[in-house]
């Protein structure tokens, strides 16, 4: 029992310095004097190999995402003769929940993993080692841009899923099953609150931005130099960001619309 | 010039421990100014671990590693990074960065620590290139060199803010003989050409002991022999010799510690 509640005691010790860490780690990367010129090209590098490399999948996904919700929202709307609501029931789930989950799930298992995979090669090819010897912070030169480049692009990216979602819905609602076009357009517009909505759900894809790609660079970071612990470590970021994601997920909704 | 500044790195009563293992245990050594000091000994005896422990990447638990008279632990961070930007260190797997060309990678710390011209840039990484001669690889990338080159590519962005001293981490390892002759070329024309103090972490006896002025030999968590090459062939104490003729077995034993072989047969 004692060594039960010991193991207990240590594990819960252990979570609280790894967090210690991995926040101490984000601040040193962070903060300090920023070197505007030399910072804004490591960020448009990383901005184009994080962001841009995960346009496809995102545009992919959020086609047939708003195709499958523009058919069982109409499928299930039409029984009550209410298929005319289907575009504001797809643009309300699209801008509040699924567009900014989705594109952060998308986005952890791609990118994620991506910025994890390759800053744990760079520790086991000694890269990283070789900046500090060459007088060079790799917090400040490898982990800030990567970390800004993952915090803009989510949200950019989660919009565009949703707008990509939501023109997906229009085609099978509209153009395939014969939702009127005004019905369409015209009840979303009514329904659909900037603050509420679409700036609830951009407001939660900032944060699912920082909590993956700070999990993905602090794993990166800390992963054990070999094949095998480059590969977990690249597991581990994917399940945590997935994890955190939905975790945060409900208790954003809940601050958000809770009251509702 | 007094004896003091003869010494350019003094390591004092060095004890480091990983976790409770002990890896250094009171350990002195002189690195010579303007010498190449050879530090030899068997694998797992810590050499790497020491060349971080001068770099400053880790901080021993006791004594004091001095380089040109600053102790190194006791530096803050940013200190730390100034002091580093006059050291040069090749690591065993060159460590270049695979996504920038042999060009980009020489050039690295020129524009990372200095307001050159790019045109001053591309003058001096040629310079620095031509030195080890690979000028006319500078648009290959790093995946497409091979080993002994891809170390010499290092070795060149290891020198492009002509450091006070350079540190090899194994640069004989895993090397064919042409790109081991080279190398040991290099190392001795570098060294010499630039006024250099150099630091070699090496097991490959021969090649060490044919460019070093000066040897260490660590095993056992100490030094067990010092001298110049001459000194140290010559030596008589069990553990060089061993070390040295490379001989099987002896005081540092053939086999790992183990329980008693009739407790686990019988």
């Amino acid at each position: 029992m004692i060594r039960s509640l010991q193991r207990f005691g240590h594990a819960g010790l252990s979570v609280c310095a790894k967090f210690g860490w991995a926040g101490l780690f984000l601040v040193s990367a962070l903060v300090g004097r920023p070197n505007v010129v030399l910072g804004f090209k490591l960020l448009v590098k990383q901005l184009y190999s994080v962001g841009v490399f995960s346009l496809i999948i995102i545009v992919v996904s959020g086609l047939f995402i708003g195709m499958v919700l523009g058919l069982q929202g109409y499928s299930i709307l039409v029984d009550f003769g209410a298929e005319s609501a289907l575009g504001t029931m797809v643009s309300l789930t699209l801008l509040r929940e699924l567009g900014p989950v989705v594109a952060a799930l998308l986005f952890a298992g791609r990118a994620g993993s991506a910025l994890t995979a390759e800053i744990g090669l760079m520790k086991a090819t000694e890269q990283l080692s070789s900046l500090e010897m060459m007088g060079v912070d790799p917090l400040r030169r490898i982990i800030a841009p990567r970390f800004w480049a993952g915090q803009i692009s989510l949200p950019i990216l989660a919009i565009i899923f949703s707008v990509v979602a939501i023109y997906g819905s229009y085609m099978v609602g509209v153009q395939w099953l014969g939702v009127s076009e005004g019905a369409f357009w015209g009840n979303m517009r009514a329904a659909v609150d900037f603050r509420e909505d679409t700036l609830n759900g951009i407001i939660k894809s900032v944060v699912f931005g920082a909590v993956i790609t700070w999990i993905a660079v602090y794993q990166g970071y800390v992963a054990e130099p070999t094949s095998e612990g480059i590969g977990r470590a690249t597991t581990r970021t994917v399940v945590h960001s997935s994890l955190a994601i939905l975790g945060l997920d409900f208790l954003l909704t809940a601050v958000m619309f809770g009251e509702v | 010039m007094t004896e003091q500044s003869d010494i350019l790195i003094k390591i004092r009563d060095l004890s480091f421990f990983r976790e409770a293992r002990p890896i250094f245990d009171g350990v002195n050594l002189d690195i010579p100014r303007g010498k190449i000091t050879g530090i030899m000994g068997p694998s797992g005896t810590g050499k790497t671990t020491l060349l971080r422990l001068i770099g400053g990447q880790l901080r021993p638990n006791t004594g004091t590693v001095e380089v040109d008279g600053r102790n190194i632990p006791t530096l803050s961070r940013d200190q730390l990074y100034h002091v580093r930007e006059r050291m040069g260190m090749l690591f065993q797997s060159a460590a270049l960065f695979t996504d920038i060309d042999v060009f980009e990678n020489v050039a690295f710390p020129l524009r990372e620590h200095t307001d050159l011209s790019d045109s001053m840039i591309h003058d001096l990484v040629l310079m620095k290139l031509e030195a080890v001669g690979l000028r006319g690889a500078r648009r290959l990338m790093p995946h497409e060199l091979s080993g002994g080159m891809a170390r010499r590519v290092a070795l060149a962005r290891a020198i492009a803010l002509d450091p006070d001293f350079i540190m090899y981490d194994e640069p004989f390892a895993g090397q064919d003989p042409i790109a081991m002759g080279i190398l040991v070329k290099l190392i001795r024309l570098l060294n010499d050409a630039l006024n250099m103090t150099s630091i070699i972490v090496s097991h490959d006896i021969d090649e060490t002991l044919g460019v070093a002025d000066y040897v260490y030999v660590i095993a056992n968590n100490k030094v067990i022999g010092h001298g110049t090459p001459d000194a140290i062939r010559a030596d008589e104490s069990p553990r060089v010799k061993q070390f040295i003729r490379g001989l099987p077995d002896g005081l540092v034993p053939f086999h790992y510690p183990a329980e008693p072989l009739e407790d686990d047969f019988l």
